[in-house]
């Protein structure tokens, strides 16, 4: 008897989006990306047409990090403190399809940086690199509404994406991003309810669905990433099945989440039955993005560039079936 | 949900006012108000308005299809005014309807077929509408073997287990529930299952009360669509708060706005 595989019809998908803006389009990025399109759950290739496939923003910093482990800081060393630099080796050395600039030094526990500041920061990494930038405060909700209007300002018209609307905070931003030209991303716990309803907070705001990125704060594999697979997945199938405050592209955060666990890197002299150091945080990072991939996550934002070249080669596997 | 908007029918004087004058406006704005009040589809019927059907109907669709993309459901007895406002639809319609009887569908049938369009069939025979739910469902079998023959997909057609005013009939409502979770054990994919919900309330004091709470208890007994009233928000506010209850739709706070987006 002849095995008829058993597809699922949908009705609707994720919505398109594209990132980065031309000189043709008031902007000077030299590439932009496009995501989302998606008519299938993941790389289901015979149920639905997967028009663009995941891409990769590396993570920088706009300050020199505290205590990465070695085999992450080898990489890095010698660009950061300078986050043009840093970008250029992202995108020249490791092939990065975007910036993902966060700005650390902005933080009020920290350095504290200026708005000022941060604006000079971004317009050196805007003039550094060609590819679309992904702006994130420092997650302190006030100094982010005091320093992101600057930040946005400083990047006019280059259609990025800035970093974040919650719930509780989400009008600055939107203000920003309006009139500046850029999308936004919408933040919420891993929780589809709340991160609906600031869709439609952000949508009320004037902000086109398709200027909009979803971000469900997830962990790294061996925490919880169960139930954020699970989470990501949902929403997904509510964008398929015609729900359009579901529909928008997601972003998922891997690498600060997998090198923050213990399994990434802690000694071999304090766990010698996890193997070598050099080779565990990336396993860790590749394998925490593999499982968001399948979860239906459109932006990776990742750190080490074996663990991003080893996620490149998987894609490219799941998109050629 | 699927809502087919009810109003652009020549029962309403409105509407009847235009047909007679051949006044598009009121019509395209009718067409278009459904449409921002929650409607995917909008019946369109003459009803007595004139005596022309065949001119009407198509006038009627055309002047609408101007004004929105959406399906047309084209609401006739007739054959051939059916084949007439099938056309004027630009290939995006519903037929509205087919009963179970063999001529109806010997001449209903063949136009979902080639119009490649969902039709509604009720369960009317010869003898009328049935007192409860088995009957209901012989007709719907015959209605869905019917459609198979002509290579119509199940979910392309829409049984109507054909409720009845709860003021003369009292009966019939709870039979018409049963009749709704029974269609989808009819077929695997099921049909799928439409009720003219203002009939259920027709010449009763609280009508919207009463189509409120109908819709609510046929959403949760497998109700897929409605030709109703997209104008009583609280009748869409209901239906759109029994699709979250039933977890059909994600919950968010603001979750009748969302469905509105």
């Amino acid at each position: 008897m002849p095995f008829t595989v058993p597809k699922e019809r949908w009705t609707a998908e994720v919505q398109t989006v594209t990132i980065g803006a031309t000189e043709a389009e008031g902007g000077t990025r030299t590439s932009t990306v496009t995501i989302g399109g998606d008519q299938s759950l993941p790389f289901l290739h015979f149920e639905g047409d997967t028009p663009y496939g995941p891409v990769i923003a590396v993570e920088i910093l706009d300050e020199a990090p505290q205590g990465w482990p070695e085999p992450l800081a080898e990489h890095y060393r010698d660009v950061w403190g300078d986050p043009a630099a840093w970008a250029q080796k992202a995108v020249e050395e490791f092939g990065a399809d975007m910036i993902c600039l966060r700005l650390a030094s902005a933080d009020p526990e920290g350095t504290d940086a200026s708005a000022d500041d941060c604006a000079t920061t971004i317009r050196s990494v805007v003039e550094a690199v060609g590819v679309p930038l992904i702006i994130w405060g420092c997650g302190n909700d006030d100094k982010d509404n005091e320093i992101m209007p600057f930040c946005s300002e400083a990047a006019a018209r280059e259609r990025c994406i800035l970093g974040s609307a919650t719930e509780g905070n989400y009008k600055t931003i939107c203000a920003s991003a309006l009139a500046d030209g850029h999308l936004v991303i919408n933040e919420s716990p891993l929780d589809i309810n709340i991160q609906k309803q600031v869709n439609i907070l952000v949508t009320d705001m004037g902000m086109k669905p398709e200027d909009i990125i979803m971000y469900q704060v997830t962990g790294g594999l061996g925490y919880g990433v169960e139930y954020a697979y699970s989470i990501l997945e949902r929403t997904r199938l509510a964008a398929l099945g015609g729900d359009r405050m579901l529909q928008m592209p997601m972003l998922s955060i891997v690498g600060s989440e997998a090198w923050r666990v213990k399994e990434a890197w802690q000694s071999e002299d304090e766990a010698p039955e996890w193997g070598p150091l050099e080779r565990r945080g990336i396993i860790w990072e590749a394998a925490t993005a593999t499982l968001f991939l399948h979860a239906g996550t459109n932006i990776l934002v990742m750190w080490h560039p074996q663990a991003v070249s080893h996620v490149r080669h998987h894609v490219a596997g799941l998109l050629s079936g | 949900m699927f809502v087919i908007g009810e109003r652009i029918n020549g029962m309403f004087t409105d509407v009847k006012k235009a047909i007679q004058a051949e006044d598009p406006a009121p019509i395209q704005e009718l067409a278009k108000r459904q449409i921002a009040a929650g409607a995917n589809a909008l019946d369109i019927n003459v009803g007595p308005a004139t005596t022309d059907k065949v001119g009407a109907m198509k006038w009627l669709v055309e002047v609408a299809r101007e004004a929105v993309d959406v399906p047309l459901c084209i609401d006739t007895p007739n054959a051939q005014v059916m084949r007439v406002g099938l056309e004027a639809a630009g290939g995006n319609a519903i037929i509205n309807s087919t009963t179970g009887e063999e001529e109806r569908m010997a001449e209903v049938l063949p136009l979902a077929a080639e119009f490649n369009c969902p039709v509604i069939g009720l369960t009317i025979d010869a003898e009328g509408v049935p007192r409860d739910a088995n009957g209901r469902m012989e007709i719907a079998l015959r209605l869905a073997a019917a459609c198979m023959e002509q290579g119509i997909a199940m979910t392309d057609l829409y049984i109507d287990p054909v409720i009845l005013p709860v003021n003369a009939m009292q009966a019939v409502p709870e039979e018409v529930l049963k009749s709704l979770g029974m269609c989808k054990a009819l077929s695997d994919p099921p049909p799928q299952t439409i009720l003219g919900l203002s009939n259920v309330s027709q010449g009763t004091l609280y009508r919207e009360l009463i189509n409120r709470t109908y819709l609510v208890m046929a959403v949760a007994n497998s109700l897929d669509a409605a030709i109703m009233d997209p104008f009583d928000d609280d009748l869409m506010e209901a239906m759109i708060t029994t699709e979250v209850l039933l977890n059909r739709n994600v919950y968010c706070d603001d979750f009748i706005k969302a469905y509105r987006r």
